[in-house]
């Protein structure tokens, strides 16, 4: 690990000596004819490989309708394996276009990173997984347990603030990699383990028996994951942002990959300025009229890649919860495209 | 009128000339000149072109964010930290971590290293072969590889705390680590150390005036019951006067972990036993090259004189061979040094690991902490080598080399 941070500090370093680049992202993707998108090193349903090394994931279908967008094709995609500690030099360094990555949208990464948040794909919430054999029903029990964690998360901070606001002791085991931290966990190194709620859901699966480990109720922070942009490219920021509000648009218009055709010859004017038969707001993005129509017929709409990766079609089987449309008691809410 | 020897006319110039430019000449001088602008208009390009893309970024540049709260927390800690501490402090606790496990690796290392060499080097047919298979095996596996061993694949297999091993009721391993009982100072505790350190300090000086009367007068002073009474009866005495200076606080099972005591983390023991016993490979075969490097006349020369074979060892084998030994041995403490880093791998909270790694990616600020962190490794490296080159320095001068 530590001779991949010093070489994205390296590149980091020539990166950033190089003349500087801006609102050039777009046409260095055209030229090289492929999104370079930076994905996590395996967490089910957001990013992981299958056992032929295509990438699956929520996190991974929004650097798929992002590439549908742009070449109008879902596979011309670079995933570049990151861990926590390593995404953010990444981006900075301009090894990846677009860091999608189940990364927590805080205040500080926003502002001192040199890099922007594009919207949220996920909303998330820190929760702790237990052996069952321990007996413990509340993270309230936890005082002196040993916890497992993933070091450069804001999970390891959040960890910190709940023990201390909460006056008890515990010892924390920092990992580099998630799957190094799930090991140790499994191993008996610590009590608890500790991640995004969703996180501990598509790690459970990797346990050898995952019904011997629950993951206890309380929620203790606030995780809105999402994709991440470098400063200094309003066009290109553009482009991530309303690929994503394209996906949670074309649910809420009930526009799936398969009625897409059909919804593009309806005579709705809503319908036509969203699929690009009235107007011309690809064109103004940077990209053509038919943006959206190529985004849901390749990739789908938001509901469709929720299903498919985290929801009730999925291993996971996560409940919509958070993440429902606004007008059906969630949080994913898409500006107007008009 | 004296007559005074003509003094050749000063050749300022000339020597300047092969100073600079060696045989080159002043062609030499030019272009050693060339290349030194080139390379710090390189330097230079870089730092300020790096500068304006920062701030073209909006990223952060500078230290100032060593004064910021980290916000997270660490498991071993050799000064007092917590999560609101500054990154600052978290720099200090990684950088303390870091020679800790080094200095411990480093005399482990040395022990087993002369150890195994003496073993190879013994006519015993058992002992040499021994020494040889530790030695192939250890020094052909990567180090990565042997420390998750260590840690996977021993430490790992502890049981848990509630079945922790017990030694004799008063230390627990499990794994969650070794648990021993913690000392607490009492009332005796500062004339105890006081006394310890006078008594120390008293040992050298007395064994300084020893060698001299030896080396410069022929006598020869039997000091170790002086010894004796300063390092053990002193401090009885005062202990006596003044009590006990610490009783021992006993770890207890509570909840999920043991409370009280004090603690070794498996991290840094897999760390440790790693690091030593592979370096200890390397270092065996210098002590065994070292100790071969003195001719076999020398040994037959003490015995010609009446030493008997441990004395000629010590005083004549082992100092001709520590001329040879020294300088390998420098670099071989140098790679347990930067091969701490491997820490990371295995969770231990080291400078790479909590400072160029948790820190990092907290704050987002790479070029400022990874250049801290290679000058605080350079740092060690020099001090640890100018250390070593002191030592062979003194070698040397006391064979009269």
């Amino acid at each position: 690990m530590k001779r991949v941070t010093l070489v994205l500090t390296l590149a980091l370093a020539a990166g950033l000596s190089a003349p500087a680049a801006q609102a050039q992202t777009l046409k260095t993707i055209k030229d090289r004819g492929m999104l370079s998108c930076g994905v996590s090193q395996g967490l089910p349903g957001f990013s992981s490989p299958d056992d032929k090394g295509n990438w699956t994931g929520l996190d991974v279908d929004l650097c798929r309708a992002v590439a549908a967008a742009i070449f109008n094709d879902a596979t011309k995609v670079k995933y570049v394996p990151t861990s926590a500690k390593d995404r953010f030099t990444a981006l900075q360094s301009g090894e990846i276009d677009m860091l999608s990555r189940n990364t927590t949208w805080t205040i500080s990464r926003d502002t001192s990173l040199g890099a922007n948040f594009a919207g949220v794909n996920y909303y998330d919430g820190q929760g702790f997984m237990v052996k069952k054999s321990l007996k413990v029903n509340s993270a309230l029990e936890l005082n002196s347990a040993s916890v497992c964690v993933q070091t450069g998360t804001t999970t390891e901070q959040n960890l910190a603030d709940y023990f201390k606001a909460n006056n008890m002791k515990y010892e924390v085991i920092a990992f580099a990699t998630n799957d190094e931290t799930v090991k140790a966990y499994e191993s008996g190194r610590c009590d608890v383990f500790t991640t995004d709620q969703s996180g501990l859901y598509a790690n459970r699966l990797k346990l050898a028996n995952p019904n011997d480990h629950m993951v206890l109720p309380e929620i203790i922070s606030k995780e809105p994951l999402g994709p991440m942009v470098r400063h200094g490219d309003d066009q290109w920021f553009d482009i991530v942002k309303w690929t994503l509000f394209a996906m949670v648009t074309a649910e809420e218009l009930g526009i799936t990959s398969k009625n897409v055709d059909e919804k593009a010859k309806a005579d709705n004017p809503e319908l036509k300025r969203v699929l690009g038969t009235d107007g011309n707001f690809g064109e103004q993005l940077g990209l053509t009229k038919d943006w959206v129509v190529r985004i849901v017929k390749l990739v789908g709409n938001y509901g469709e890649v929720f299903d498919r990766n985290v929801g009730s079609g999925s291993p996971l089987g996560i409940a919509r919860g958070l993440n429902s449309l606004w007008n059906k008691g969630g949080l994913q809410y898409a500006p107007p495209i008009r | 009128m004296s007559t005074e020897a003509r003094k050749p006319p000063p050749q300022i110039a000339l020597k300047l000339r092969r100073a600079l430019g060696g045989k080159a000449g002043w062609n030499g001088v030019a272009v050693q000149l060339a290349f030194a602008a080139i390379l710090g208009w390189m330097a230079y390009e870089i730092i300020s072109n790096a500068r304006a893309n920062l701030e073209n970024q909006h990223i952060a540049a500078g230290f100032g964010f060593l004064r910021n709260n980290a916000g997270f927390d660490v498991n071993q800690t050799l000064i007092p930290y917590t999560g609101s501490d500054t990154f600052l402090r978290v720099f200090v606790v990684g950088l303390l971590n870091t020679l800790v496990v080094s200095v411990v690796g480093i005399v482990f290392a040395t022990v087993i290293g002369f150890i195994v060499a003496l073993c190879r080097l013994s006519p015993n047919w058992l002992l040499s072969r021994v020494g040889e298979i530790y030695v192939e095996i250890i020094r052909n596996l990567p180090l990565l590889f042997q420390l998750l061993f260590w840690y996977l694949a021993v430490l790992a297999a502890l049981p848990n705390p509630r079945q922790s091993i017990s030694l004799l009721g008063i230390a627990f391993i499990s794994n969650r680590g070794l648990v021993v009982p913690s000392p607490i100072g009492e009332s005796g505790f500062v004339p105890f150390l006081a006394v310890l350190a006078f008594g120390i300090v008293a040992s050298l000086a007395l064994r300084i005036y020893a060698r001299r009367a030896l080396y410069q007068y022929g006598h020869m002073i039997r000091i170790w019951p002086y010894l004796l009474a300063l390092l053990f009866g002193l401090p009885l005495v005062t202990m006596l006067i003044f009590g006990l200076p610490f009783t021992f606080e006993l770890p207890q099972l509570k909840g999920f972990n043991f409370a009280g005591g004090s603690r070794i983390i498996p991290e840094f023991v897999a760390l440790a036993v790693a690091l030593s016993t592979y370096t200890a490979a390397f270092i065996a075969e210098i002590v065994r090259a070292g100790i071969l490097s003195v001719h076999k006349g020398q040994m037959e020369a003490g015995s010609s004189l009446g030493l008997s074979r441990g004395t000629t060892l010590r005083l004549i084998v082992v100092p001709q061979a520590m001329r040879v030994i020294v300088p390998p041995l420098t670099n071989q403490y140098l790679n347990l040094t930067k091969n701490s880093s491997l820490a990371v791998g295995i969770g231990y909270p080291d400078l790479v690991s909590v400072f160029a790694g948790t820190s990092l990616s907290q704050t987002g600020q790479a070029i400022e902490i990874i250049a801290m962190t290679m000058a605080v490794y350079l740092l060690i490296s020099l001090f640890t080598s100018a250390v070593m080159s002191v030592y062979g320095w003194r070698i040397n001068r006391s064979l009269g080399a």
